[in-house]
C-alpha cells in the first residue's frame, strides 16, 4: 500500500508497542538488499523494511513478505528470521503479509531472489529483535545484559531467571534497536539448513480456501471477460441482447483497460486493450452466457504505446499484422542473416573463422511457451468511490499498484492489496491485466466482484514465452583446438542471448550479437526467461563440439572453465568458473559418468548459470514402448546455503520435471493470429506416467550467502534432454518440442 | 432452475441450480466448497476429482441432475483434520509445491487405494496420469501413495 522514494540510507532498526503491548520490530532494508543485476526493478526503488510480532501471551508471529506460489517462501523466508530470534520452530505462526512496500521491502516473488534479497536482512531482524529481548530481560531483573542467554524462546539469566519472550516483549518494544548485531555462523544454525515442512500443507491437504480463485465475499459477482479472438484483432461491435436474457447475469458491457495516454510501466502488458465483460451470480451462468455474445471483430492496425522502461519513456510501435507461425519461422531464418547489434567481442572472431580447420554451425529453434499455470488467471475486487480492496494471485504487487492507481484515479494508499496463495506462476502472475480488468468491472458495477479466466481464456490470452532461435559456430583449428566461438541469437520479440555468460571468458576469440523482431503477440517472463532457451541451443552444441573434438562433453567444459577461472578472457563474465566447474564435478561424481553400469543409459549431461546460481544435470534416457524416455536423472546445485533442503530437493526435482515436458511438448503457435491450442487435450503436458522414476539432487555444501533456486536448475534440463536423446535416436534434435506430433512445433 | 437434495461428505444438502451445471461449480459457486478445483473444465487434468460412490469422478463433467442418491466426497469430507492415510502421507512426503492440483491428486490417490490397497508403480501411474501437477510433484505424489499404502 505504502510506497516512498525517498529511502533512509541510513542503516536503522526501529520498533514500536504494538496496541496492548507487544513487539513491533522494523529495519530498513534498502542498505541491505542490493539490486540483483539481473532483476529488473522499477526505478523508484523503495524504502524497505519488515517486522515480527511478539504478543504478551507469547504468540510469536512472523510475517512472510513475498507471496506464495509454490516456491516455499513462506516456510523459507521466516525460518530465516526464526533462526537469528531463536525461537522454537514449531510454535511460530507464520502470516502473509500485507502489501506494504515500505515495511515489507519489494514483495516480489520472482527472478529466484526472494532468498537471495531477505536473506540478511531478515536475519538482522531476528537478531536485533532478540537482543533487545534480552535487554529487556536484564533491565527487568537488574542484571547485566551479558549473563542472559536465550534458547527457544525463553530468556535465561545464570542465576535461573527464566521468562517467556512474550512476558518481555512489550518492554523490549520501548528500547532503543541495536545497531550491527553479530549474526549466527552456519555451523550454529538450528533452523536453516533443517528440513521444515511447508507451512500451509495443512491446509492444502484439507483443501482450505487458499488460492485467489477460492476468494469469496458474501454478494460478490462473478466475471468473465470476452477477448479477441487473435492478436491483432480488436472489438468492433457486439450484440449482448441475447446473453442479457441468460439466467443470473446482472450485465454485459465492454471494458477499455488504459486510456488513450497511459504510460505503460515494464510488467503492463498491452494484449487488448478492449473486451466484454460478462457479470453475474455465478461461473457456470456466465459462462453459458458468454456463449450467447455476438460480437464483431475488426483488425487492430499498428498501434503505438509509451512505455516507460529502463531507458527512459519511449514510443513503442507494435505490428498490427496477423501472425502465423509458419511465416514466423521463415522470418526470423531471415532476419537471422542480416547484419545484427554486437553484444560482446572478445579477439579477433573474424581471423580464427578464417584460418579454422574445421567450423561447426549449428541452429536452434524453440516455440512460444503458455504458462498454463494449474490455477487459471483470476483476481477480486471491490472498487468504491474513494478507495479500492483488490484480491489474488499476483506475483509483483508492486508493480500493480501504480498502475491500478492511474486506471482508478485513486492515490495508492486507498488501494489494498491482498496476496493470496498462488496456484503456480512460472512469470505470468507478474502480468496483472487481469486484475485491471477485475478492477474496471466492479467500478462500473459498483459491487465486489471476481473475474475467472476459463483455462481457454488462458490459454489464448497469454504472456507467453518468446519464440527464440540461435545459431551457434565454432571454429576448431588442425588440432582440434577451440579457438573461436560465435552467437547470433533473436527472437520474437526479444533477443534470447546473454552475452556475458560462459562459454564467454573461456574462448579466446568470442562473438554474441542479437536481434530482435516485434510482435503483436504479448509475452514475458517464464520460468528463467531468456535462460531457458540458451541453455538448450548452448549446451546442445558444446555436446556436438566435444564429438567434434573428440573429447567428454564435462571434459571439455571443465577445460573451459578451468581456462575462465585462470586466465579469463575479457571482462564482464558473469559466472564463477569454479563454483560453475563444481557443479559439474559433482554430477559427475554423483551419477557414476562413465562407469559401465550405467551402460543400460542413454545419458546426456548439461549445466547453467543463472540467478546467481549453478545447476548441472545427468539424464538418462532409455526406450519405452518405442518412444525415449528419461527414466532418472542426477543433479548438483549450487545456490549456497540451502535453507530447507527437503523443500530445495522438492523444488529441483519439479523444475526437472517441467524441463522435460517442455522440452518435449511443450508449444504454443499461431494462424492468423489464433492461439492453435486452447486447453489440455491438445497443449500436451508431462503426467504422472512421463516423469522420471527418480531425480537425485545433489547440492554443493558451502556457508555462501544463498541465492536462487526457483529457476536455475529448469535451463539446463532442456540441453541434457537434447544431449540424452541424441544418444537414444542417434539424431541431433535443433527444434523445440522434441516430439514432434504432439502439438507445438512449427 | 431446479432443486436437488445431494449426499456431501455425509449431509444432505438443499441446492437451487440448472440441471446442466457441472457438480464443480455447485460445490465452488453455490456451495461455496472450493476445495475441488477448476484446471480446464474437460477432463483434462483432474484439478476437479470428487467421489461418487467411492469413484473417483471428474466434478466438471458430471451434471448436478446426474447425481440423485449417490454419495459425494470431496476433499473437504475425506477426513476430519487430515487424518486421511492419504493425507498423512502427502504431508509426511511433503508433497505439494503450489498445492493448486492437489486436492485433486489426493482424491485420485484415495479412490485408487480404496480399490487396489497396494499399487505398483504401474498403477499408480496408470490412474494418477489423469491428474495434471504443474509443479511436477509427481515423484513425490507416488512415493506417498506408497507410504499411505503401507497404512
Ligand atoms: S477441471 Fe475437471 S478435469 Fe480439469
Ligand atoms: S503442486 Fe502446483 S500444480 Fe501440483
Amino acid at each position: 500500500m505504502k510506497n516512498t522514494n525517498n529511502f533512509n540510507r541510513r542503516s536503522f532498526l526501529k520498533s514500536s508497542a504494538l496496541a496492548g503491548g507487544g513487539l513491533l520490530l522494523s529495519f530498513n532494508w534498502f542498505t541491505e538488499a542490493k539490486a540483483a543485476e539481473v532483476m529488473i526493478l522499477p526505478a523508484d526503488w523503495s524504502e524497505l523494511t519488515g517486522y515480527i510480532k511478539i504478543t504478551p501471551d507469547n504468540v510469536i508471529k512472523i510475517l512472510c513478505p513475498n507471496p506464495e506460489f509454490g516456491q516455499n517462501v513462506m516456510t523459507s523466508l521466516p525460518m530465516i528470521i526464526a533462526e537469528e530470534l531463536d525461537v522454537d520452530w514449531s510454535e511460530v505462526k507464520v502470516e502473509m503479509g500485507p502489501h506494504d512496500n515500505v515495511k515489507l521491502g519489494p514483495q516480489f516473488t520472482g527472478g529466484s531472489n526472494s532468498v537471495r534479497m531477505y536473506w540478511k536482512p531478515l536475519r538482522e531482524a531476528g537478531a536485533a529483535a532478540r537482543q533487545m529481548l534480552c535487554q529487556a530481560a536484564a533491565k527487568t531483573w537488574n542484571v547485566p545484559v551479558n549473563e542472559i542467554t536465550t534458547k527457544a524462546g525463553v530468556l535465561y539469566h545464570l542465576n535461573g531467571k527464566s521468562a517467556k519472550y512474550g512476558e518481555m516483549a512489550s518492554l523490549a518494544a520501548s528500547l532503543k534497536v541495536p545497531q550491527g548485531m553479530v549474526l549466527k555462523t552456519p555451523k550454529d544454525f538450528s533452523i536453516v539448513n533443517k528440513s521444515k515442512k511447508n507451512i500451509e500443507g495443512q491446509k492444502v491437504v484439507t483443501g482450505k480456501p487458499l488460492f485467489g480463485i477460492d476468494y469469496h465475499v458474501d454478494g460478490m459477482l462473478i466475471a468473465m471477460i470476452q477477448h479477441p479472438p487473435a492478436f491483432g484483432m480488436k472489438l468492433k461491435s457486439f450484440d449482448a441482447s441475447q446473453a442479457l436474457k441468460m439466467p443470473g447475469i446482472k450485465d454485459v458491457f465492454s471494458i477499455k483497460l488504459y486510456d488513450e495516454d497511459f504510460v505503460q510501466g515494464g510488467f503492463d502488458t498491452r494484449t487488448f486493450n478492449e473486451m466484454i465483460a460478462v457479470v453475474g451470480n455465478s461461473t457456470w451462468e456466465v459462462m453459458n452466457a458468454r456463449k450467447k455474445l455476438k460480437a464483431q471483430w475488426e483488425a487492430s492496425g499498428d498501434s503505438k504505446n509509451i512505455v516507460n522502461g529502463r531507458g527512459g519513456k519511449t514510443e513503442v510501435v507494435v505490428p498490427g499484422r496477423l501472425e502465423t507461425s509458419s511465416n514466423q519461422m521463415q522470418m526470423m531464418a531471415e532476419y537471422a542473416k542480416m547484419p545484427a547489434k554486437e553484444l560482446r567481442k572478445d579477439g579477433d572472431p573474424e581471423a580464427a573463422f578464417k584460418n579454422a580447420a574445421t567450423i561447426i554451425e549449428r541452429t536452434y529453434n524453440a516455440p512460444f511457451l503458455a504458462h498454463n499455470c494449474m490455477e487459471p488467471m483470476n483476481f477480486f475486487a471491490h472498487v468504491q468511490e474513494d478507495k479500492a480492496l483488490v484480491a489474488g494471485p499476483i506475483q509483483a504487487p508492486g508493480w500493480m499498484e501504480p498502475t491500478l492507481a492511474s486506471i482508478l484515479k485513486l492515490p495508492p494508499e486507498k488501494i489494498e492489496i491482498q496476496m493470496t496463495r498462488m496456484g503456480g506462476g512460472f512469470g505470468r502472475r507478474a502480468y496483472a491485466q487481469y486484475a485491471y480488468e477485475v478492477a474496471r468491472i466492479s467500478q462500473k458495477m459498483k459491487a465486489p466482484v471476481k473475474l475467472i479466466y476459463s483455462r481457454e481464456d488462458d490459454m489464448t490470452y497469454g504472456i507467453y514465452r518468446p519464440m527464440y532461435t540461435a545459431t551457434y559456430r565454432a571454429a576448431l583449428d588442425a588440432n582440434k583446438k577451440l579457438i573461436g566461438f560465435h552467437v547470433i541469437g533473436g527472437g520474437i520479440p526479444e533477443s534470447p542471448i546473454h552475452a556475458n555468460r560462459f562459454p564467454a571468458g573461456a574462448v579466446d576469440n568470442y562473438l554474441a550479437e542479437s536481434w530482435e523482431i516485434p510482435t503483436n503477440i504479448t509475452i514475458g517472463a517464464f520460468r528463467a526467461p531468456r535462460s531457458n532457451f540458451n541453455a538448450a541451443a548452448e549446451q546442445s552444441f558444446l555436446d556436438e563440439v566435444a564429438e567434434a573434438m573428440g573429447k567428454d562433453p564435462i571434459e571439455l567444459r571443465l577445460e573451459m572453465l578451468k581456462r575462465a577461472k585462470e586466465n579469463p578472457v575479457g571482462k564482464n563474465n558473469e559466472y564463477d568458473a569454479e563454483r560453475y566447474a563444481a557443479v559439474l564435478e559433482l554430477v559427475k561424481e554423483k551419477s557414476g559418468w562413465g562407469k559401465s553400469e550405467n551402460g543400460k543409459y542413454n545419458r546426456g549431461v548439461a549445466a547453467y548459470f543463472c540467478h546467481n546460481s549453478y545447476a548441472a544435470h545427468v539424464v538418462d534416457m532409455v526406450t519405452r514402448d518405442g518412444e525415449p524416455y528419461v527414466e532418472q536423472v542426477t543433479s548438483a546445485i549450487d545456490c549456497g546455503i540451502v535453507i530447507n533442503p527437503d523443500a530445495a530437493i522438492n523444488m529441483v526435482q519439479g523444475a526437472v520435471v517441467d524441463g522435460i515436458g517442455q522440452s518435449f511438448y511443450g508449444g504454443m503457435t499461431f494462424k492468423d493470429g489464433k492461439a492453435d491450442h486452447n486447453n489440455f487435450n491438445t497443449y500436451r503436458m508431462i503426467r504422472h506416467n512421463e516423469a522420471p522414476k527418480s531425480i537425485d539432487v545433489h547440492f554443493v555444501q558451502n556457508e555462501i550467502d544463498p541465492t536462487g533456486l526457483g529457476e536455475p536448475p529448469f535451463p539446463p534440463v532442456f540441453g541434457a534432454v537434447a544431449n540424452a536423446l541424441y544418444k537414444n535416436t542417434g539424431k541431433r534434435h535443433y527444434n523445440q518440442p522434441f516430439m514432434k506430433g504432439d502439438g507445438g512445433e512449427v | 432452475m431446479a432443486k436437488y437434495k445431494l449426499k456431501i461428505n455425509g449431509k444432505v444438502k438443499e441446492v437451487e441450480a440448472d440441471p446442466t451445471t457441472p457438480m464443480l461449480w455447485v460445490l465452488r459457486d453455490t456451495l461455496n466448497m472450493p476445495g475441488t478445483k477448476y484446471g480446464c473444465g474437460i477432463a483434462m487434468c483432474g484439478a476437479c476429482t470428487i467421489h461418487l460412490n467411492g469413484m473417483a469422478v471428474r466434478s466438471c463433467q458430471m451434471l448436478v441432475s446426474s447425481i440423485g442418491n449417490q454419495e459425494v466426497t470431496t476433499i473437504e469430507g475425506l477426513s476430519e483434520n487430515a487424518t486421511h492415510p492419504v493425507q498423512k502421507a502427502w504431508l509426511e512426503h511433503d508433497v505439494a509445491q503450489c498445492g493448486y492440483c492437489q486436492s485433486g491428486q489426493i482424491m485420485s490417490a484415495a479412490a485408487l487405494l480404496k480399490n487396489n490397497p497396494n499399487p505398483s508403480d504401474e498403477d499408480i501411474e496408470a490412474s494418477m496420469s489423469g491428474n495434471i501437477c504443474r509443479c511436477g510433484t509427481y515423484l513425490r505424489i507416488k512415493e506417498a501413495i506408497k507410504t499411505a499404502a503401507k497404512k
